[in-house]
């Protein structure tokens, strides 16, 4: 239900002429290519000469045992951590391992944390209006709001269904709503490429299947890399899976191909024999760890 | 909801239309608090009229730290350095108004024969006026940038801030013939001509006052409102989400605290004519912390909250010191402790019938937790 409303909404004009630039450049569809990326943590190589590409439009779910380097992937896409070697190519040019935080999200990255992080005493409403306001110029920032941008913030509350919610303290909203309005927060930017560190864990299955149906059509119309252990959920929503192992790719295709590869097995076996989940293994969403904050 | 003082509870009962119920719960409080200080010289001695001055100029002082402790979560604890060089800039013009021509009077003693070139411009109103908001905002701007860009935050901050009343004390003290050195500079006759104990220069001074701050709400009211304001909040709640919303929170609160700052220097300027001395006693690190309490008691977040806090608690300091002088700093230190863990959003929070609370860390095995109770609002 959340999907069809979501699809209509994501017809507009605005949202086609935010994507539209790299679907239309047919010699170049890589929207994110990482080269040889390195990041070692004192001494411990975490990403080794990884390679790793999307492309436009693409929706990819990247999967992997607990300390796989998954959160660290997605930390040196978005500039939280600096890597020793290697580069990483976004929207046809732009290295990004060299660049500040707030500033790759004007290039057009959005990212959803692991645990909600919202603005816990705001207004749901005031939440997306504050992420809105990231292409404002500064002074504009003491004006009030246009009324094409309260549109769009209605739009996307539409969307991630929390019009309901609008005037609630987002502090007050059970944790799926959190992470849907987190999901909300970005969607009002129009990012060309999303990246989603879990962001089914800890919902009941009932949020993971209306989350599931938000990804998809959000990922019918932009780059979404999810990174999620919900096999069952992965399964159901996954067309293209990476597997990712000790900082490299150890294998990449649709779910069935990735699970009969005899090299996923033994990792997650060789996890799974001290306690961690294997990639067979299914439905209950695992609880979030420190280290993948 | 955040920004306003609400009395739900006093005004929906009565029979208003909704829009007038509205307008009421926000500036009916502010208002009557308004007329009160309108009204206050009326009915009080020139002594205490004197005295609710330099308090309305730590009430200015109380809601610049508001501004960013209780919206933006950055607890300064170096604002009476602020307020000092507002202070100070003010002191200098008018001492060399009144020394008219000559060299003030501690330079002579301290052996200088020439009046520095720094002090020369502060001869004119209307440099050393704007000089009262520029000099704290740049100092505050300047280390702001550096300390933010360094994603300096929570406990370091304050600390950091709190090194600096430190220092720029100890600087004062040390530079005598320049600053006046622990008396500070004091002794003035007049204030734009007119005699400055005078007790017509005096109230004149204080309705000065009670503009600024009146001003200085409607300012920070507005600021609040806008959607600036709800940035600040929302770096309070998650600074790493304002980031990756595409902001850049260094940029952002280096602006409010050279704003904060600024208008902490105008209270400065304020204090000084009225109370008639600057010293670096003002600067030091004991009232930068009582100016954090003056907020915590009246309400963090709470525009009307700092104005209450910072009449009140020295209203009680006045009146206990004066028969009382031993225990007044056991009340201080309890009223704060009470502020804190008891009433979260102290008198502003009981009178919108928030109540109090039972600590967390008497209610549970919360005592870890403890060290970030002490400082509310600061993180991690
Ligand atoms: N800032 C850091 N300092 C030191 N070590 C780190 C740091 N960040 C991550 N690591 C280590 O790097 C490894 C990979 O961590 P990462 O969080 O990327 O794994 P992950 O694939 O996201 O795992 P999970 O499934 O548990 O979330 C882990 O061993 C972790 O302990
Ligand atoms: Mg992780």
């Amino acid at each position: 239900m959340i999907g069809r409303r979501a699809r209509q909404i994501f017809q507009t004009p605005a949202s086609h002429a935010a994507n539209g630039a790299g679907l239309g450049a047919a010699d170049d569809k890589t929207i994110l290519s990482v080269e040889k990326l390195t990041i070692s943590f004192d001494g411990f190589t975490v990403l080794n000469e990884l390679d790793f590409s999307m492309k436009y439009g693409e929706m990819r779910f990247l999967i992997g045992p607990n300390g796989a380097g998954k959160t660290t992937l997605i930390d040196s896409i978005t500039g939280k951590s600096k890597p020793d070697r290697g580069r990483i190519v976004f929207d046809g040019g732009t290295d990004l391992t060299r660049q500040q935080e707030h500033r790759l999200v004007r290039l057009g990255i959005g990212r959803k944390f692991q645990t909600p992080s919202i603005f816990g005493s705001l207004t749901v409403y005031q939440n997306l209006e504050v992420a809105l306001g990231f292409r404002n110029r500064i002074t504009s920032l003491f004006g009030g709001i246009r009324s094409r941008e309260s549109d769009r913030i209605m739009a996307t509350l539409e969307e991630v269904a929390l019009v309901d919610r609008a005037s609630e303290v987002a502090g007050s909203l059970s944790h799926g709503e959190k992470q849907w309005l987190e999901i909300g927060m970005l969607l009002v930017q129009e990012p060309k490429l999303l990246l989603m560190d879990e962001p089914v864990a800890g919902m009941t299955r009932r949020e993971r299947e209306k989350t599931g149906e938000l990804l998809q059509s959000i990922g019918s119309t932009r780059s979404v890399l999810v990174v999620e252990h919900d096999m069952e959920f992965v399964r159901r929503f996954a067309q293209t899976v990476t597997v990712l192992h000790l900082g490299k790719v150890l294998s990449e295709g649709d779910m069935e191909t990735v699970q009969r590869d005899p090299e996923v097995v033994r990792a997650y076996l060789g996890h799974g024999a001290s306690g961690n989940r294997t990639v067979a293994e299914s439905s209950q969403p695992r609880r979030g760890t420190a280290a993948g904050v | 909801m955040i920004s306003r003082l609400s009395l739900p509870n006093a005004v929906k009962g009565l029979p208003l239309p909704s829009w007038l119920g509205d307008v009421a719960s926000v500036w009916l409080a502010p208002i009557l608090v308004l007329a009160a200080l309108v009204a206050a010289p009326l009915l009080l001695s020139d002594f205490r009229v004197a005295l609710l001055g330099k308090f309305l100029t730590f009430a200015i002082l109380a809601m610049s730290l508001n501004l960013i402790w209780g919206y933006a979560g950055m607890l300064s604890l170096g604002h009476g350095v602020f307020f000092g060089l507002g202070g100070y800039a003010m002191a200098m013009f008018l001492k060399l108004e009144s020394a008219g021509g000559k060299l003030p009077d501690f330079m002579f003693w301290s052996g200088l024969t020439e009046l520095p070139f720094f002090w020369a411009p502060f001869q004119y109103a209307w440099i050393a006026i704007p000089m009262t908001f520029v000099v704290p905002a740049a100092l505050a701007g300047g280390l702001g940038y550096l300390v933010f860009r360094s994603r300096i935050t929570g406990v370091y901050f304050a600390l950091i801030t709190q090194a600096l009343a430190l220092i720029v004390s100890i600087l004062f003290i040390g530079q005598q013939p320049y600053t006046g050195g622990t008396n500070g500079i004091t002794n003035y006759t007049t204030i734009f001509g007119f005699a400055i104990n005078s007790p017509t220069t005096q109230i004149v001074l204080y309705y000065a006052t009670l503009a600024t701050l009146a001003l200085t709400y409607l300012l920070c009211a507005w600021l609040i409102a806008s959607r600036f304001g709800r940035l600040l909040v929302a770096m309070r709640d998650d600074e790493n989400r304002v980031r990756f919303s595409g902001y850049n929170p260094a940029a952002l609160k280096t602006i409010v605290f050279a704003l904060s700052a600024g208008i902490a220097g105008v209270a400065g300027a304020l204090f000084t004519p009225q109370v008639g001395i600057i010293s670096p006693t003002m600067m030091g690190i004991v009232p930068s912390i009582e100016i954090a309490i003056w907020v915590a008691v009246g309400g963090r977040g709470v525009l009307l909250g700092a104005i209450v806090g910072a009449i009140l608690v020295n209203g009680a300091k006045s009146g206990l010191s004066e028969s009382f002088p031993a225990i007044w700093q056991y009340f201080l230190g309890l009223l704060f402790i009470g502020a804190v863990l008891v009433f979260p959003s102290g008198i502003m929070g009981l009178l919108r019938g928030e109540g109090w609370r039972r600590p967390e860390w008497l209610a549970a095995d919360r005592l870890p937790g403890f060290a970030a109770r002490v400082l509310p609002g600061v993180k991690r």
